[in-house]
């Protein structure tokens, strides 16, 4: 055991934080242990230190902490974790204690939970296609292994349900191994916690997670913790044990708002709606944690939520949120009120790494082309509906109503889906061409010319019908060009 | 040597600093941690650390170097991969694992291959050479003659230069100055946060060809031009510069990942190596260098990258070669400066970036141009800059600043994002001001009429978007037929001219002939369509052409084909057309 020295020189109080006066060499970002008058311990971190004094952040809450009573003592490291396997099937605290009553764990090894960046040359380029079952992920935003997706969400809309469901049905393709659960609760609230922790076990899924759980009264200070003890275990996990780990990070709005309170009491210079300036480069050193490591068995692969306040893109959190992960999966509040689940809206949503997952060997041939066009026509149908509501629905022409109702199907069939439905990748292709037969053959310019030929519907009924009408056409418009020229 | 005194995240101020220069590379701490002086007062140095300063504690030592932070260039520097101090990201593995670790250093260049060394002919022993002047060639990869230039602050009379079998620290030749014979050695250093001189800088009126339809058709950006990409998140700024880095004609890529995503970084590792060079028929690593400084890394390094990657730029610019430089992303950069800027508590401009923001990015882009080096070859820099505005909103500091530099604005927009239309670059609000120097270049290499169709499809492309406000209030049969045509032909030029599709093999990149052909084609259309208008054909009818499709699946014709297609697509173009004339006539009779 190290010789320590309490210092009993607190100077000031301030929030989470503490000054330390006199303090000779406190080391960057240390940990500190502070003793209070009644014998109760904290912990906390140096923030800041020099040859006078250092500032220290507390996990936990600073009452009971007073100027005479109080002592600090540096422990001359950084935040370590001790993990170990056995961790799996655990619920602990957002500071890694066992919150269910189990004993403490007993190490195999610890680690700084702060990690260190992986070295862009050691990465691997992910390219495992992850089979979610859910039609909107699989065929328009493909989930891959190593990669970090954040699910933007919003007050009031099925997140957690969506989570849950990933979480149970997520697998590789043609692979047996499954993922290993990181769960890292950050500050949401009692319910919320109970329902995953219910999910997990209801559908076995428990034996394989380590939960991490802040709850929302618990110091928001731990946050700045809680998600990277979650990553740490993580990493080990894949990269000493070989398992391919999903983290699940909910909320990381939670997060971006104790980060901002910490921010404000060390009186920094706020950026953008009092967020810190460097809020980009903290939340990437937890994102950037996600990925796949040459020469190492396991993978990191992220699922992030993280909910808009006041259902705004540009708030600061998820804008900066989009800004590093690889895509994002929207959740709409229409598709909500329409009573769709899961309520993901393809149009902005984006998997940026789907294009390694996909394809043949992979999906199937005609993934790509069949997602494109999907999303055009898709796209289109909202353009077409919301001209309707200007001009009427009378108004349309008839490949706009055609457009109308492909749109109306795609949401009912495609989107929609049960709760414990899980589609095979080949299930929702087949989806997809379904609804693309309803359009005409020629229209689908953004599928190759032979899967098209592969996999096109055609409707013998329809088709001739289709045909006839066209024939009509010329006769029938040149009457109408001669009344006009009346 | 000095004594830190204080830390905070990447910032450390240092006490007996007597005797350090301002942007002095410093040793920092007892892990001899890298950093740079960024502010001197009295005995006191501020100084920006670029590794992590974790465990580090006040009263431990720091030694100046003496020297600026700079780059080595030599042989053997393409196909590399650095983070923004130029440390090679392969040595750094090698030593510590799968993580960066601490306190590492590595030489930026192999020292132990041996180089072919080729002396300049013109060259004598016994004349006088001068700073840039080229004494030699290596061939660092097949296409890429690697030119040795005298060092900066060297000039005198030259001994002992011949062919022969090198590595980068055995002299190739030396170089008698007041009485001291310096060794010149293939490789040199320079400092990167000035710009490397040169004779003349020239305004250029040669165009970057990128292969990318919206950006050589409509907004071309010139060889030593400056060109910003801004756009939120998803809009593809980073596959927009990853395509030019790819498919562009430039000699070399530098290609700047600056706070940006890691796994992006090992995409462009992993397929560069494969691809190939359209030109050259060589791989496309073997004229790249890649500057990896990903989001978590830490962020003063991130700061410096931009410099690494410019000046590194320079050095081939000097050999003669035109080089592109694309960073990824600009307002990380910016990011890096105000972090810094507020942890030595200066007074925040707006948004709490510092005030000399504007002045750095005007410093950055001026860097670019096509120059006559100090040896008289002509060389060029292109800058490419993304920028990632906070919510989009393009009014913030550092796109504003960007703007009033760059002469290329490719806006990537949103909406089209959102409806998958990429390149996402909005055609209505983006802007080149190369046009006119570059159109005699245009008139010359591709033909009169490119340009003249050029115009007429913006001219099209704007009056689309006029009668789309219309429509949107009054539908859009309410239209006459004329500009029911419009709207057809804008949508074609949209959707079959401008989106295309960066992961198809063939539509990856187009040639100038090809995009001839294909604004040709959707003109040709347009003219043909007009004409049968006013042979009262029904629109309805022209919508339901099997000549849109022809044209929609111009973008799978091959290279090779484009001349044998073109001929085949217009004239079953124009026999439909034909037809469908004759077919109204009968109806009218």
């Amino acid at each position: 055991m190290k010789f320590e020295i309490e210092y009993s020189t607190i100077g000031s109080v301030a929030g989470p934080l503490v000054v330390v006066d006199k303090v000779k060499n406190a080391k960057y970002n240390e940990v500190v242990r502070i003793k209070l008058g009644n014998g109760e311990t904290r912990l906390g971190q140096v923030l800041e230190t020099s040859d006078k004094h250092a500032v220290v952040q507390v996990f936990g809450p600073t009452d009971g902490i007073s100027v005479d009573k109080t002592t600090v003592s540096f422990l001359g490291e950084t935040f370590e974790i001790g993990v170990s396997e056995t961790m799996l099937g655990r619920i602990f605290d957002g500071q890694g204690r066992p919150r269910d009553g189990g004993a403490e764990v007993v190490p195999d090894k610890r680690m700084d939970i702060n990690g260190s960046p992986i070295n862009p040359a050691s990465r691997e380029k992910p390219s495992d296609f992850i089979e979610t079952g859910i039609s909107a992920i699989d065929g328009l935003d493909t989930l891959v292994r190593g990669q970090k997706l954040p699910l933007f969400s919003a007050s009031g809309l099925p997140h957690n349900e969506l989570t849950a469901q990933i979480t149970r049905q997520a697998n590789v393709k043609n692979s047996t191994e499954g993922f290993a659960i990181v769960f890292a609760g950050i500050g949401i609230n009692y319910d919320d916690s109970a329902y995953f922790i219910d999910e997990f076990r209801k559908t076995g899924a428990l034996k394989r997670t380590v939960a991490f759980i802040n709850l929302a009264d618990d110091p928001s200070i731990e946050r700045i913790l809680t998600p990277r003890i979650a990553l740490t275990t993580a990493e080990y996990l894949a990269y000493e044990k070989g398992m391919h780990v999903l983290v699940i990070l909910n909320d990381m709005t939670n997060y971006a708002e104790a980060l901002r309170e910490l921010a404000s009491a060390r009186e920094e210079v706020p950026g953008r709606r009092g967020y810190p300036g460097y809020m980009y480069t903290d939340l990437a050193s937890l994102y950037e944690r996600a990925g796949i490591v040459k020469g190492k068995k396991g993978s990191i692969t992220q699922l992030d939520v993280v909910t808009m306040p006041s259902d705004d893109v540009t708030h600061p959190i998820p804008d900066l949120t989009g800004y590093i992960t690889e895509g994002q999966i929207y959740l709409s509040r229409d598709l909500v009120n329409k009573g769709i689940y899961p309520p993901i809206q393809p149009i902005g949503s984006l998997s940026r790494l789907m294009n390694n997952g996909i394809g043949s060997g992979k999906t199937r041939e005609d993934h790509s082309g069949v997602a494109n066009q999907l999303y055009t026509f898709y796209s289109k149908s909202l353009d077409v509906k919301s001209l309707s509501a200007i001009v009427g629905a009378e108004a349309l022409s008839d490949s706009d109503k055609l457009y109308l109702k492909f749109g109306e199907e795609f949401e009912n069939r495609f989107l929609r889906q049960g709760f414990y439905e899980r589609r095979s990748i080949e299930d929702t292709l087949n989806i997809g061409w379904e609804l693309l037969s309803m359009m005409q053959e020629g229209e689908l310019t953004r599928i190759k010319k032979d899967h098209v030929a592969k996999y096109y519907k055609r409707q013998g009924k329809e088709e001739g019908h289709g045909a006839k009408k066209a024939e009509e056409a010329p006769a029938h418009s040149g009457k109408e060009e001669r009344k006009r020229s009346k | 040597m000095g004594i830190i005194e204080r830390i905070s995240g990447p910032l450390v101020v240092a006490n007996d600093m007597l005797g350090s220069n301002m942007y002095d590379v410093v040793k920092v701490g007892k892990q001899n941690l890298i950093g740079e002086i960024i502010q001197l007062r009295g005995e006191r140095a501020v100084i920006q650390v670029y590794e992590d300063t974790t465990g580090m504690g006040p009263g431990e030592p720091v030694t100046s170097t003496g020297m600026p932070l700079s780059v080595e260039l030599g042989p053997g520097i393409l196909s590399n991969i650095y983070d923004g101090i130029q440390r090679p990201l392969e040595v750094l593995r090698s030593k510590s694992g799968a993580f960066i670790g601490k306190g590492l250093t590595a030489e930026a260049i192999d020292r132990k291959r041996k180089w072919k060394f080729f002396a300049e002919k013109g060259i004598k022993n016994g004349a006088h050479v001068r700073p840039g002047e080229i004494i030699g060639h290596v061939q660092e990869t097949e296409n890429i003659k690697h030119y040795i230039m005298i060092p900066s602050g060297i000039e005198g009379r030259i001994s002992g230069l011949k062919d022969g079998t090198f590595t980068l620290d055995q002299a190739v030749a030396k170089v008698e100055r007041n009485g001291k014979q310096i060794p010149i050695t293939m490789v040199q250093k320079r400092s990167v946060r000035r710009g490397s001189p040169f004779r003349h800088k020239f305004r250029s009126s040669e165009p970057l060809v990128t292969g990318q339809r919206v950006l050589d058709a409509f907004f071309p950006v010139a060889k030593g031009g400056t060109a910003a990409v801004p756009g939120p998140f998803g809009s593809g700024k980073t596959v927009i510069q990853q395509q030019i880095a790819k498919y562009s004609d430039a000699d070399i890529v530098i290609y700047v990942g600056c706070g940006e995503r890691g796994n992006e970084m090992t995409d462009v590792l992993v397929e560069f190596p494969e691809l190939v060079d359209p030109k050259t028929r060589r791989p496309l690593m073997e004229r790249t260098v890649l500057i990896a400084n990903t989001s978590n890394m830490p962020v003063a390094a991130r700061e410096a990258s931009i410099y690494t990657g410019i000046t590194i730029a320079e050095y081939f610019r000097d050999m003669g070669y035109s080089v592109a430089i694309m960073a990824d992303s600009t307002s990380r950069w910016a990011e890096a400066m105000r972090e810094i800027s507020a942890r030595l508590e200066e007074m925040p401009g707006e948004e709490g970036y510092p005030a000399y923001l504007p002045k750095r990015l005007a410093e950055y882009y001026e860097r670019s141009g096509k120059v006559e080096s100090l040896n008289g070859r002509m060389g060029s820099i292109t800058i490419i800059g993304a920028v990632s505005p906070a919510g989009g909103d393009l009014s913030e500091p550092v796109s504003q600043g960007t703007l009033r530099v760059v002469k290329t604005f490719w806006a990537l927009d949103a909406a089209l994002a959102g409806s998958r239309h990429f390149p996402s670059v909005n055609w209505l609000t983006s802007y080149s001001l190369y046009l006119d120097a570059l159109k005699e270049w245009y008139v010359k290499s591709i033909g009169e009429e490119f340009v003249a169709n050029r115009n007429e499809a913006t001219k099209v492309l704007q009056r689309e978007a006029e009668l789309k406000d219309i429509v949107q209030l009054v539908g859009a049969d309410a239209l006459p037929d004329n500009e029911k045509l419009v709207l057809e032909v804008g949508r074609m030029l949209r959707e079959d001219f401008l989106r295309q599709n960066a992961y198809d093999e063939t539509d990856a990149s187009t040639s100038l002939r090809k995009q001839d052909m294909m604004l040709r084609a959707i003109l040709h259309f347009r003219k043909k369509a007009e004409e049968a208008l006013s042979h009262q054909v029904a629109t309805e009818r022209i919508l339901k052409m099997k000549a849109r499709e022809q044209v929609a699946r111009m973008k799978e014709v091959k290279e090779v084909e484009v001349e044998r297609h073109e001929k085949k697509m217009l004239d079953e173009m124009d026999a439909e057309f034909l037809e469908l004339r004759k077919e109204y006539q009968e109806a009218q009779e």
